[in-house]
């Protein structure tokens, strides 16, 4: 069979996906930017209609879905084992914390959250956190790339990728790991793995601190986020905003401490919040500076799963991380929202299963960038088009989630 | 954990004539009358005993043509009283229409505009009810559960 090619037609293109103002009902002194699907700046496959007054941006209109792929029509149709490796791809650079909510819920659903070993659990953590940093360190570093300095860009790819590296060794694989199961992991940790972290950690630590001077406490970029994008606390929660953009708003607000899943409850960390050092509480400088204190948390977190791992919960000749694992995943007919803190925000998955069978009747993902973007026309109103990047990038959006 | 449950019942009933609870749901919900969306939305909202401050989540179900029904499930949270609520609404699987709570939470915005977007189901008095993840040109609702996909869209075959 002949391969059939797409013919440009710009019609096609205005049908697709219509602009919401009319270019005949603009007023003289307006215009219309488009930015986007495809520019740096927009963290992947977004687009913006920017209505704008010459520099001044009257209205923003986000135009997303260029990257859905269909997971809750996937969700239906597979059974609850098999959506773990569709889990990954929405939030790629944070596939394990994905992951581990997907497994917590069905767990919960199916009644086993009380059973999973405590190994298990501080695994999941310690890996989990791992990816956490990884998140944040692309967030920070993407963001420095947005606003004009080059280099920490770098010197984040080089330290995520150690990270990468850890969980490649554990998992098999870079990005999206399929590791956390429901009721269990895929294997127990490399011999050597911890003695590994622990090396990271000692090499890390500086780095991060290398990181917040050269970029974070940098005249040129306090004078690019401060006071710039100010996201009033009210406002926030209105409007659903969770992660380090409500932590910013100034609410010590986390669900891992709120909530308590997993072995959360029994570790010791700080829940860093926005101070208005730079500016006002709630500019973009507080949510880049919140995202670098917690990647101090999380490695605080990851010291303590060790000593767990190396301690109380050692590895064992006869421990099997998949000895949990149900062969036939059929919860009971019941409905059931779980939550949990990713890098970027509430997560939440909702279920429904009919206890007949083995495929959910509805899996519905709450993403986090998804809700957190649509504060964007409201915090970009009456700004410079340099600042709608600069507060952009301050939301830490990652295009899979926002379209699914 | 039980009181509050009542409580908030309780409460709910002063603005819903009709109020049960949704069996084996977890955080615990109400099915509430669609007309009395609104109200119920805006007193959970106001008062301060429920304060739900935040809209989690908005997800819409489709029980199948047999059953002729569609589902609405709202998730509120309440940050300083740290409790958690489902709100459920039964529509019509034909002309499903329910009132719009953007006037309360903006959250609400873009959720109930992929519920829109996926299932068909009319919001009233919705700011800007424009398909938001599938293309403005597309043809039917996805997430329905007798949607059929077209084999061709612009010319271009959709294979799987």
């Amino acid at each position: 069979m002949k391969q059939q090619q797409y013919l440009y037609k710009e019609d096609n293109l205005i049908d697709s996906e219509p602009n919401k103002f009319r270019e005949s009902e603009l007023k003289s002194e307006e215009m219309i930017i488009n930015l986007g699907p495809q520019h740096p700046s927009t963290h992947g496959v977004l687009r913006l209609e920017v209505l704008s007054d010459g520099e001044i941006i009257k209205e923003v209109v986000p135009h997303i879905g260029y990257l859905h792929r269909c997971f809750e029509k996937h969700a239906e149709s597979l059974p609850y084992n098999q959506t773990i490796p569709f889990v990954d791809r929405m939030d790629y650079v944070a596939a394990m914390n994905s992951e581990h909510a997907y497994a917590m819920g069905v767990e919960k659903m199916l009644g086993i959250s009380e059973q999973i070993p405590k190994r298990v659990e501080y695994i999941r953590v310690l890996v989990a956190e791992m990816n956490r940093i990884a998140s944040h360190l692309i967030a920070v570093g993407t963001y420095g790339l947005d606003l004009g300095s080059f280099t920490p860009f770098f010197w984040i790819m080089r330290d995520r990728e150690h990270i990468l590296r850890l969980l490649e060794w554990a998992s098999g694989a870079r990005m999206l790991y399929n590791y956390i199961w429901i009721g269990g992991l895929f294997y127990d940790l490399p011999v050597g793995f911890e003695q590994r972290c622990r090396e990271f950690i000692t090499y890390f630590r500086p780095k991060v601190a290398e990181l917040e001077t050269i970029l974070i406490d940098n005249k040129i970029f306090i004078n690019r986020t401060a006071n710039v994008g100010v996201l009033p606390l009210n406002l926030a929660i209105n409007s659903g905003i969770t992660g380090p953009m409500l932590r910013a708003s100034g609410l010590r607000f986390d669900l891992r401490r709120v909530d308590g899943y997993s072995v959360y409850p029994e570790l010791e960390f700080e829940i860093p919040i926005g101070e208005g050092k730079m500016g006002k509480v709630g500019d973009c400088w507080d949510r880049t500076w919140v995202r670098v204190k917690e990647i101090y948390e999380s490695l605080k977190i990851m010291e303590q799963c060790l000593a767990k791992l190396e301690g109380e919960h050692k590895r064992t000749r006869e421990f099997d991380p998949q000895a949990l694992v149900p062969k036939k995943i059929r919860p009971k007919a019941q409905e059931l929202y779980m939550r949990a803190e990713n890098p970027k925000g509430e997560l939440g998955y909702f279920f429904r299963a009919d206890g007949k069978s083995d495929v959910p009747f509805r899996c519905k993902a709450r993403a986090c960038s998804f809700v957190n973007l649509s504060i964007l026309p409201d915090l970009s109103r009456g700004v410079l088009i340099a600042d709608l990047i600069a507060i952009l990038g301050s939301i830490d959006i990652v295009l899979g989630e926002v379209d699914r | 954990m039980s009181d509050k449950k009542e409580e908030l019942i309780a409460l709910i009933r002063q603005a819903s004539d009709e109020v049960t609870e949704i069996a084996n749901s977890t955080p615990f919900g109400v099915n509430i009358k669609t007309e009395s969306l609104l109200s119920v939305c805006e007193l959970l909202y106001k008062n301060p005993a429920a304060y739900f401050d935040m809209l989690s989540c908005i997800t819409g179900i489709d029980n199948g043509v047999e059953a002729g029904t569609m589902e609405v499930i709202y998730h509120l949270y309440s940050i300083p009283l740290n409790q958690s609520i489902a709100l459920k609404v039964i529509l019509p699987r034909d002309n499903p229409e329910v009132e719009s709570v953007s006037s309360i939470w903006k959250s609400a915005n873009w959720l109930e505009r992929e519920v829109c977007d996926m299932f068909g189901i009319n919001f009233k008095n919705h700011p800007d009810l424009r398909r938001i993840l599938m293309p403005a040109d597309w043809k039917g609702y996805p997430l329905r559960k007798d949607y059929k996909h077209e084999e061709y869209y612009r010319n271009i075959k959709i294979e799987y």
